[in-house]
């Protein structure tokens, strides 16, 4: 068996496995780490289909931001996990039945799948020699020029996100004393300060 | 015998069926279901790697990019709605969420 084959079932064993016990696992946490596996697993994928930059723009931005952000909220939220998994074993068969007729479809198409004649000749923008532009710069080349418009609107769509997120969980609270940084700048220096004069032996 | 594209779609298939028995499983627990649908979208990159890689067009992977952003956006919005409906109903079990019907 080539060196290859062999990484790739390693990875695709592991990944199925840890995939599967993301659903199943009964502590959240622990579904989170399965997660951050499944998503280094397929980082090595893509390693192995030569697309380094998704690679480890996977490894940054899934382990990095969203695994951690799930593993936050979970830690977060004080929710009674084993009550809310009690009833799991009732949606066994639903989900499996749900999940074998998904399958037989996706094998269905997979009977019958092949390539239209002259698919080589009508790609949209041909893999550079990787002796003369590497993946990232390739990537970069093809983003900033023939996708500019949907890079940038996808930049949109996560200032969206960011503004959303901030909006739907920041909370004003009024009970707490602040700083109020305009009261503070409008401040007359005339008036901020008062000279008694205190006779002695008397208060004010 | 050599790994060809049929074995990546293999693997992205069965991690995207896995995907929907998580969320069909889980029923209440709606984190689950958001990391159901993080599985979901990383066995779509995978077949967006798969091809692009093995049609030598470098499309699919600019697109992947694209996936990762949206589910990025997704992920921190689903959260954020999460935690603010555990802090109006003291519960994440998704069968209330109806009650916020007006």
């Amino acid at each position: 068996m080539h060196i290859a084959d062999f990484t790739f079932y390693t990875f695709a064993i592991i990944l199925v496995t840890a995939a599967l016990f993301v659903v199943v696992a009964r502590n959240p946490v622990h579904s989170v780490l399965w997660l951050i596996l499944c998503f280094i697993q397929a980082a090595g994928f893509f390693v192995l289909l030569g697309a380094e930059f998704v690679a480890f723009l996977l490894v940054i931005v899934y382990v990095g931001a969203v695994a951690v952000l799930f593993l936050f909220v979970v830690m977060m939220l004080d929710v009674d996990f084993a009550e809310l998994k009690a009833e799991m074993a009732k949606y066994v068969p639903l989900a499996g039945l749900i999940g074998v007729v998904l399958m037989m479809q996706l094998v269905l198409a997979f009977g019958t799948w092949e390539f239209s004649a002259g698919v080589e000749a009508r790609l949209a923008s041909p893999t550079p020699p990787l002796d003369e532009v590497h993946n990232t710069q390739a990537l970069g080349l093809l983003l900033y020029d023939q996708y500019f418009l949907l890079f940038q609107l996808s930049g949109l769509i996560l200032l969206v996100a960011m503004i959303g997120a901030i909006l739907l969980t920041l909370r004003h609270r009024q009970d707490i004393k602040r700083q109020d940084v305009i009261a503070q700048m409008m401040r007359d220096p005339a008036k901020a300060m008062e000279l008694k004069d205190v006779k002695p032996g008397q208060g004010l | 015998m050599t790994i060809g594209l049929e074995h990546y779609l293999t693997v992205a298939a069965a991690l995207f069926v896995i995907g929907i028995f998580g969320i069909f499983l889980n029923r209440k627990n709606v984190i689950i279901i958001l990391m159901s649908i993080e599985l979901m979208l990383l066995a779509v990159n995978i077949n967006l790697v798969a091809f692009s890689f093995f049609l030598g067009d470098l499309t699919g992977q600019v697109f992947t990019l694209f996936v990762l952003t949206v589910a990025a956006a997704e992920a921190a919005i689903g959260l954020a709605i999460l935690v603010c409906f555990f802090r109006n109903r003291g519960t994440i079990a998704v069968e209330d969420v109806n009650v916020m019907k007006g």
